[in-house]
């Protein structure tokens, strides 16, 4: 673990440089020792894939303290931490109304677009971290053969729920937004709601599922959520 | 006490402190752009420091009130008049029932802050009042002002509006190069190309926003070419996409990015920046951390000894 300043007001905790599952472990591990600290001079934590940015408030906390702080509180602990990780399960409807990408997804792979399908809904992810845009989750173990480049030219609009693929990573757009990863389907969940405690579906550390509906179910569970 | 909105100015939206804790579910800060300007807005409208208040750019709006209300505008220039007299800035002063108050363009900076007395009335979303227009949450519903919305205040706390002593405000209009600490992967540049950066004239680009200001100017190139594992942003970071221009990412940026940070604007400078127009230009010069804190610390003292009595 190596932490350096990032700026006066905060500092990066870097465990390596490669993506892998024990990094992330150490990563979400440290995080959930922080978060539970509840420290008042911490503004936010950033867990990313192998690295936490800590901003604290430089009046009430120096540089020198916020490197302690984290050290006692994450230290040797955070390899070991279990964090408290729960299954979600997310309803998808793989069609190409609501994945437009699906067949070229299927053409880029060589693959049948019902093997897509298999293949996506079949794998379970971790949720590496969130990102971008509220609620945007960065989801880790999608089988290699889906990898995908992005669109050339992103999209202007991106419909809320949207299931993405953007070279080996998978995720799904909370918002209506614009977007330039492949649209492989949709979910009819609402992955943000500002107003809800916790406003996100999704949480760092979270394991994911997803299950294939037909279309007919996801505007069924799309008009329940209004 | 409600407030109509006849013309909404340019980009005007409702702001505070901003939103903290909530980064590792990717939302951004948000918050006013220039936080001085904010506070001393609403300590002279006898206001808590960070109570919400518009955040006007580049041009003011017009509001109509429906009961007298005591009103302060602070930050950049910006011509004001209530009815057809010209109101003083940098101080508080009385809207009468019924009453106009005409915010024109801003000038000297990018940004005003209108504080009304007992302040904006929006309901806090995870903690602030602060629009986040990405989101669509926040202040008036994630939206910009539009002409003809009501919105209310809150009633008056009964403070007294604040007076600022004379010249006070002359202080902070600091001019020199925004001082800069070094970023997470300074690393990944060459002291020359740092140097480079640092001996640089940039020019704000026109497709800047509170997320973001791009600048064009000279061109830093990282030792070599890598990709960095996307990771998480401070405030004020100077990332370098691959075109070699600087972009520094500001008060609605992402919490997460994947471009390598040369430079890390400093607490005490971040005003300047929410002040900064298109076609600006910019310069950096470095500071250490400790150097940093202590003109933060500096700004706060200052930020005491302004008022009068």
């Amino acid at each position: 673990m190596k932490i350096i300043p990032a700026s006066d007001s905060s500092l990066l905790v870097v465990f390596g440089d490669t993506m892998a599952p024990e990094m992330q472990a150490r990563v979400l591990g440290l995080f959930h020792a922080l978060q539970a600290q509840r420290d008042k001079r911490i503004r936010n934590l950033h867990p990313a894939y192998v690295s936490l940015l800590v901003d604290f408030d430089p009046l009430a906390m120096s540089q020198e303290e916020a490197v302690a702080w984290v050290e006692s509180a994450g230290g040797d602990g955070a390899a070991s931490a279990v964090n408290s990780s729960r299954a979600v399960e997310i309803p998808v409807c793989y069609d190409q109304e609501c994945g437009p990408d699906l067949s070229d997804v299927a053409t880029h792979a060589g693959l049948a677009v019902g093997d897509v399908v298999r293949l996506h809904s079949g794998a379970t992810y971790d949720v590496c971290f969130l990102g971008i845009t509220g609620g945007f989750a960065y989801l880790g173990g999608m089988p290699a053969e889906l990898s995908t480049p992005r669109l050339a030219t992103p999209r202007r609009t991106v419909a809320a729920g949207s299931v993405g693929i953007a070279g080996s990573q998978t995720g799904i757009y909370p918002p209506e937004t614009p977007g330039g990863w492949r649209l492989i389907g949709r979910t009819p969940l609402r992955m943000f709601d500002p107003q809800a405690g916790p406003p996100t579906l999704l949480m760092p550390g979270d394991r994911v599922r997803f299950t294939p509906i037909d279309h007919g179910e996801f505007e069924r569970l799309w008009q329940e959520r209004r | 006490m409600t407030i109509r909105v006849l013309k909404p100015g340019l980009w005007t939206t409702v702001q505070d402190r901003g939103r903290y804790g909530y980064a590792h579910l990717g939302i951004s800060p948000c918050g006013a752009a220039d936080p001085l300007s904010l506070r001393i807005a609403n300590l002279l409208a006898g206001n808590d420091e960070y109570a919400p208040a518009f955040e006007m750019t580049l041009l003011g709006a017009t509001l109509e009130v429906d009961q007298s209300a005591i009103v302060a505008v602070s930050g950049a220039s910006c011509i004001c008049k209530v009815g057809p007299y010209r109101v003083a800035e940098h101080t508080a002063v009385e809207v009468p029932a019924g009453g106009v108050l005409q915010c024109g363009p801003i000038n000297g900076g990018a940004r005003c802050y209108l504080a009304i007395q007992g302040g904006i009335d929006v309901p806090f979303v995870m903690g602030s009042a602060s629009t986040d227009i990405r989101g669509r949450f926040g202040g008036l519903e994630g939206c910009r002002l539009q002409a003809g919305d009501v919105i209310r205040t809150n009633k008056a706390g009964g403070q007294r509006p604040g007076r600022l002593r004379a010249g006070a405000w002359d202080e902070l209009r600091r001019s020199g190069p925004i001082r800069v600490t070094r970023g997470a992967q300074n690393d990944w540049f060459s002291p020359d190309e740092w140097a480079k950066f640092l001996a640089a004239t940039y020019a704000v680009s026109e497709q800047s926003d509170r997320a973001g200001l791009r600048l064009t100017g000279e061109t830093v190139t990282p030792r070599e070419r890598r990709q960095l594992l996307t990771d998480g942003i401070p405030l004020g970071a100077i990332q370098v996409p691959q075109d070699g221009q600087p972009i520094i990412l500001f008060v609605d940026q992402q919490t997460t990015g994947g471009y390598p940070k040369i430079g890390n604007v400093i607490a005490a400078d971040m005003h300047r920046i929410g002040q900064l127009r298109p076609r600006d230009e910019v310069r950096f010069s470095e500071v250490s951390i400790p150097a940093a804190i202590e003109a933060l610390r500096q700004q706060e003292r200052w930020l005491q000894e302004i008022w009068q009595d």
